[in-house]
């Protein structure tokens, strides 16, 4: 390695230590500080709310991860009707077209709203009262409605002399759909998948209107408790520290396809 | 001789491919074939006919409609008049099985148009399990041996971008037979190669025609088609102008438009 990499490397590490120190020291001497300290960074706060709103965070997770395979199959589904040719099937087209339209232009807050109230209130006898449920139902919907459109993005990014090679050894539609095209076209919609996937994980909170207890509903109880923000800023941090890395998986994702591009434009 | 594998799943084959004296059907007849692309009119009548064993180049300048025609004949363009006529089989009469017509006719495109997720094996051996039903293990079996014919045999785990393009191609030409084509559409194969790799595709071929495979080829090698074709076609603006054995059609052009295009590639020092 260069002595010039090691210098820059050096004089980058200097300066930010500089900057951040300036900002920090500037911060803790400014006259609100106490204050600002009082109501968001209290200690004896913190200790009490941090076992209350951890396992909380375990209903976010749960609501996440089955949304999460919800989404990905009914996605997949709605793109995968909105590709298909031939003015038979047009009314299935238009039926994803219009669901893609209608739930990413609805606020999904208003979704919730609509299920988790409205549906239990009509009290029809076996329909589910669980707010959970409806909280599942509800995100799964607003969000295949984008990832549908990650997905047809990808189907379309697949050239189409791919299809016409599978078409012409005999595959029909949608055997060359299902082993040409979709397998290309999901491989390189993962970076945008997962970008999807980290507004998931935070609107996860939004499901509290409806009266499920989750990380987000606990701080508010901690918070109105004590009289204090610091809850929340614990549930900040709990955010931050899962969210992180999954933005720097995206980031590794897509350096490591522009290599392939780049590597493969030979 | 080495005689190609012919595709001989009975119940599909309207003729017996070979009989024992007289007229045989033919391999494929075009009567007729008008194909536009909005206003322009690509194909303007197009009459053709091969017989087994027959090996046909089309040759014809950039937009003669010589792609055009062999996707045609494999359905990838629905044509806008005429019959195409498969072995007695009119494949482009409504209601055909178009899955069912394209097992017997493998065609290979210019652009390799390889899978790129998969490797050289599951290339090739995709159609047959899935199309042809396969078990995994014969057509590995099959695929194993057409890649081993083709020098390709070390080949098989790799994927296509680790492959030159001479090596692409002739996976692609495997990849077509390994679906033991009746016919085999050849659409400028080797237009994408750079030049020292265009001989090891263009001996495939030669092997095959050795083989007595039936292909119909568009070309701009004028050398390989004078050497290999039973009888060449030149395609000028949409229509089949001239066409005999390579040595009438090289030799003694009867048509001017001929005899301009091959003057133009005599100066090029391509033939």
């Amino acid at each position: 390695m260069g002595t010039s990499a090691l210098r820059s490397t050096a004089v980058a590490f200097v300066s930010t230590v500089v900057f951040f120190g300036a900002v920090g020291w500037i911060t803790v001497h400014a006259p609100n500080w106490p204050d600002v300290q009082r109501s968001f960074f209290n200690g004896t706060v913190w200790n009490q709310s941090v076992p209350d709103i951890v396992p909380a965070f375990w209903v976010n997770v749960q609501l996440f991860c089955i949304a999460e395979v919800l989404i990905l199959v009914l996605a997949l589904v709605l793109a995968v009707l909105r590709s298909l040719p031939g003015p038979v099937l047009f009314p299935l087209r238009l039926l994803a077209t219009v669901y893609a339209d209608v739930f990413r232009a609805v606020p999904g807050v208003l979704i919730i709203y609509l299920l988790g109230f409205g549906i239990p209130g009509l009290q029809i006898p076996g329909v589910p009262t669980d707010p959970f449920f409806y909280a599942v139902v509800a995100l799964t919907l607003v969000y295949s409605a984008y990832v549908s459109e990650v997905y047809r993005a990808g189907i379309q990014s697949v050239h189409p002399s791919q299809e016409a090679a599978a078409r012409s050894l005999g595959l029909t539609q949608l055997q060359a759909l299902r082993y040409v095209v979709l397998p290309q076209a999901v491989r390189r919609v993962i970076p945008p998948l997962l970008n999807d996937f980290i507004g998931l994980q935070k609107d996860t909170v939004l499901v509290s209107y409806i009266g499920v207890v989750e990380i987000f509903r606990q701080s508010q109880i901690d918070q109105a408790a004590a009289f204090n923000f610091t809850p929340y800023l614990v549930t900040a941090l709990v955010f931050l520290v899962i969210t992180i890395p999954l933005a720097r998986l995206v980031d590794v994702l897509i350096a490591r396809d522009r290599r392939r591009f780049l590597a493969g434009a030979r | 001789m080495n005689v190609p594998p012919r595709g001989e799943p009975a119940a599909t084959h309207a003729t017996p491919s070979l009989q024992p004296a007289g007229r045989t059907e033919p391999a494929l007849r075009v009567e007729g074939v008008w194909k536009s692309f909005g206003q322009a009119r690509v194909l303007r009548g197009i009459d053709l006919e091969l017989a087994e064993h027959d090996v046909v180049c089309l040759i014809g300048a950039s937009g003669s409609g010589k792609s055009t025609l062999l996707r045609c004949i494999n359905l990838l363009e629905p044509v806008d008049a005429g019959r195409i006529v498969l072995q007695g089989e009119e494949i482009t009469a409504p209601g055909a099985d178009v899955n069912r017509v394209r097992r017997r006719l493998g065609i290979v495109f210019q652009s390799f148009n390889l899978f790129p997720h998969m490797s050289v094996l599951s290339n090739v051996t995709l159609a047959p399990r899935k199309v042809l039903r396969l078990s995994r293990r014969d057509a590995e079996e099959r695929a194993t041996a057409l890649l081993g014919r083709f020098g390709l045999a070390d080949k098989r785990d790799d994927f296509p971008d680790r492959l030159s393009g001479g090596q692409q191609q002739r996976v692609a030409i495997v990849r077509a037979l390994a679906m033991e084509p009746d016919l085999l559409l050849l659409d400028e194969i080797t237009s994408a190669l750079d030049p020292e790799l265009v001989a090891e595709v263009l001996n495939v071929i030669r092997e095959l025609a050795r083989g007595g495979m039936t292909m119909l080829i568009a070309t701009h090698e004028m050398g390989f088609a004078r050497d290999i074709a039973t009888r060449v076609c030149f395609l000028d603006s949409g229509v089949i102008l001239e066409q005999g054995p390579p040595a009438e059609i090289f030799g003694h052009p009867r048509e001017a438009r001929t005899r301009q295009f091959l003057q133009r590639i005599v100066e090029a020092g391509r033939l």
